[in-house]
């Protein structure tokens, strides 16, 4: 008889895995929490990156790509609780666009010809440049200073391979899974800079944890025209993000933004650029 | 506690064993304080890194979410394995040998193979030829690429457990008339089941600690993934990566604990003719044996 | 047909798999077996560690411990193992001590069962003729157990052979890492993955077929 009770119990811890599974995979949808509005509108952003596109810890997001798409999807006449932010890791955002997972992505989204080939860019809505973020009593001077040097990235960035090709051939390079992992190495001196756009180097120098450990080394070592991804072929949606964007400009909620966001990392930001207007 | 090894310690060994565990603990000592010296001097010790594990906020946004999609991408793969194992196990047993055969290249083909080629490849297969979300393909290739090892494990699981009966069982059954299929589904799987049980619960832990591969390299956003994010917001890897591979332990040991527990349960009740099955016996090439078992009295 | 092979070192990336799993292999068997020393020693506090260790890191995926090895071990507590000028040799170092750490705790499991294997006569033969503790291991249990434990050990050696993969994790370039990139990079996607299967179908099953076929010519006969 015992055995026959074991046997009913496994099943019935199996069971109840299961459905407690089931219950997780529900609220996945629930990350923008319930609203009123009907219609929603899906927006692709990063979540770990401070200042542009973060998770916060009670759920919500901040940073200047979300507070750009907000007040875009706002133009486009959808209430701040019908979007529905998805994260869109920089592999995937392509794929997200063509199979209409998301209506646009603003995810630190450079526009460049190979990408214009499988989607529709609206903007640019800022014109960061690739630099390096160091200790903050180290100084590199040009990019060819960091021959020699340790210099850290994520996996499968193209920044780093960047500057491997164009400034320094013989500089080590460490690849890791997020950017505070590099972070955490330029910390404890395991390597001496870390690559990628400004924009996204001063979010994170400017969390509370790294405050005054770090700076920007001022290198423009390129440009970075960040754009608003949409599904090739809608023009409609483009033109009305393009018209947003220039609103967003012209009623300086997008100083506001650059203030709000990236402020307190004393981040030199470029004016607005014009729409449109790709700087090489 | 003696052990046949050696003898109950006199005078002179016990002497030498007091000196052998004096010079192990200044040892440990030794390292556990350097650990803690270099942690405090990098400043991984302050309390602000810690202190966001002790939130509730750490758990619900991060932490939670990640262990839920390890559960359920284990949970997944060990039910769908389950099934498809025991088929490939029952066709190694079979009469005819073209079931037997392509069974057993299947099995052993599948065994041969780094689970993380299984994943990879069923990503980009998933990404190339089926338009599933982003969203659910992590998944989707974690739990294909677990399948697919674990089933050929689990396989081999079946098979261990119903070589296991004695032979007296199929010939009482040949006696009685029941055919060949009758045999296995009444009398033989019905029996070596319980005999398995305990093995198949060790495999879970083996899947458990897999769905981390997932994590790491196809961004499935189970426990380790979700150390990343987290990471991110309260910039604290090293405490992160310590309370991940606690929750790791915790979940493992209650996985371990509730296998031997079962083990020993089934070789009470005795009920069973067949022994109860280890996961070493089984083949599988991780065993997990009971936790704190010590050398037994005499082998 | 295989033209999509060109361009990528294919026999570099099995090398380094090779060199990942004989080095891990040869760190796991020496700490593997010092830990079972320690399990069955009459020093309460070595059984204590050796158990601690086993149950530990058998129940932390390797993922976390290759991971934490690059991200923690090299970054944060400064261990590169000699090679901190150079990431890519320093990746490889890590993975070799992550692998044979993880590795170690089975390696203990499998010798201390073939311990429990050897019969309690030998044991006490050995202690009659006055044998210490360490001359009965090394003289006469180990000699025995190692026999029995060749089977258990070729499936840890395996398993390790496929372990190797979770070092492309921290970016070491051996089978699984090429084959990621090939297959994101190439479009003949079953081919490729058929070709890395091969590649380890021909490092396992031969090691499994020659050490099981010593395995039983070593068993000792009772």
């Amino acid at each position: 008889m015992n055995l026959r009770k074991v046997t009913a119990a496994s099943a019935a811890v199996l069971a109840l895995s299961l459905t407690a599974t089931a219950c997780g995979s529900e609220d996945k949808d629930g990350d923008a929490g319930s609203s009123s509005g009907d219609k929603k509108i899906t927006v692709g952003i990063k979540y770990d990156q401070p200042g542009l596109g973060l998770k916060t810890p009670d759920g919500s997001f901040t940073g200047f790509d979300v507070d750009v798409a907000t007040y875009v999807a706002k133009e486009l006449g959808y209430a701040e609780g019908d979007i529905v932010f998805k994260e869109t890791k920089s592999a995937d955002r392509e794929t997200a666009l063509e199979r209409g997972d998301v209506d646009f992505i603003a995810a630190t989204y450079s526009i460049t010809d190979e990408r214009k080939e499988k989607v529709d860019f609206a903007g640019p809505y800022l014109l960061a440049h690739q630099d390096l973020l160091i200790r903050a009593d180290d100084n590199v001077a040009k990019g060819e200073d960091l021959n020699g040097k340790k210099l850290c990235s994520v996996t499968g960035s193209t920044s780093a391979q960047n500057v491997k090709t164009k400034f320094a051939p013989d500089a080590q390079l460490k690849q890791v899974g997020t950017y505070s992992e590099c972070l955490n190495a330029l910390q404890s001196g395991a390597v001496d800079a870390l690559t990628t756009d400004d924009s996204i180097l001063a979010g994170y120098a400017s969390q509370d944890q790294y405050k005054g450990k770090f700076k920007l080394a001022g290198l423009e070592l390129s440009n970075e025209n960040y754009g608003i991804g949409v599904k090739k072929g809608d023009t409609e949606m483009l033109n009305k993000i393009n018209a947003a964007l220039e609103k967003m400009v012209s009623d300086k909620a997008w100083d506001e933004a650059v203030k709000a966001n990236f402020g307190p990392a004393n981040y030199e930001n470029e004016p607005a650029p014009q729409i449109g207007n790709i700087v090489k | 506690m003696t052990s046949v090894l050696y003898d109950a310690p006199g005078p002179g060994a016990k002497r030498r064993n007091v000196l052998y565990t004096v010079g192990f603990v200044v040892l440990l000592g030794l390292g556990c304080w350097w650990a803690l010296a270099v942690m405090a001097d990098k400043g991984q010790l302050d309390w602000a890194l810690w202190e966001p594990f002790t939130q509730a906020q750490a758990w619900t946004t991060y932490l939670l979410p990640g262990l839920g999609n390890t559960l359920k991408a284990a949970a997944l793969a060990m039910v769908i394995a389950l099934p498809l194992g025991a088929l490939l196990g029952i066709a190694r047993l079979s009469d005819h040998r073209w079931v037997r055969g392509p069974a057993g290249v299947v099995v052993e083909f599948f065994r041969a193979i780094p689970v993380l080629l299984l994943m990879l490849f069923a990503n980009q297969f998933y990404s190339v030829s089926t338009d599933l979300s982003s969203d659910v393909r992590p998944l989707y290739a974690v739990v294909t690429g677990l399948v697919l090892y674990n089933a050929s494990v689990l396989a081999e699981v079946v098979r261990a457990g119903i070589l296991s009966l004695p032979k007296g069982q199929t010939e009482a059954a040949k006696a009685i008339g029941l055919r060949k299929g009758q045999t296995m589904t009444s009398i033989l799987l019905p029996q070596s089941v319980t005999a398995m049980l305990p093995a198949l619960v060790s495999q879970l832990v083996v899947i458990v600690k897999d769905t981390a591969l997932g994590g790491a390299l196809l961004a499935f956003p189970e426990l380790l993934n979700a150390r990343g994010t987290l990471a991110a917001n309260y910039a604290n890897v090293i405490p992160s990566f310590i309370v991940v591979a606690l929750v790791f332990i915790v979940l493992n040991l209650i996985l371990t604990s509730f296998a031997s527990w079962l083990e020993r349960r089934l070789r009470r009740a005795k009920r069973s003719s067949g022994a109860v099955l280890h996961a070493e016996q089984a083949g599988a090439e991780e065993p997990v044996a009971e936790p704190g078992v010590t050398t037994k009295e005499g082998p | 047909m295989f033209d999509f092979l060109e361009g990528y070192d294919l026999l570099g990336a099995f090398w380094v798999t090779v060199k990942l799993t004989v080095f891990s292999g040869i760190g796991s068997l020496v700490l593997g077996t010092l830990l079972a020393a320690m399990r069955v020693s009459p020093v309460p506090l070595m059984r204590g560690f050796a158990t601690v260790y086993v149950n530990v890191v058998r129940n932390i995926p390797l993922t976390v411990i290759i991971v934490f090895a690059s991200l923690g071990l090299a970054d944060v507590f400064g261990v590169t193992l000699g090679a901190a000028d150079d990431f890519d040799e320093q990746a490889f170092r890590l993975a070799v001590l992550g692998l044979g750490g993880y590795t170690a705790a089975f390696v203990c499991e499998a010798v201390r069962s073939g311990i429990n294997t050897v019969p309690v006569g030998q044991a006490e033969a050995a202690r009659a003729i006055g044998l210490s503790f360490t001359q009965v291991l090394r003289f006469v249990v180990l000699p025995q157990a190692f026999r029995s434990v060749i089977g258990p050990l070729t499936n840890v050696l395996i398993a390790l052979t496929k372990n190797t993969t979770v070092a492309s994790a921290i970016g070491v370039t051996e089978a699984a890492l090429l084959m990621k990139e090939m297959i994101e990079n190439e479009a003949q996607l079953v081919l490729i993955s058929a070709v890395f299967a091969l590649g380890f179908v021909i490092l396992t099953l031969p090691t499994g077929l020659f050490l099981g076929w010593l395995g039983k010519r070593m068993a000792v006969k009772r």
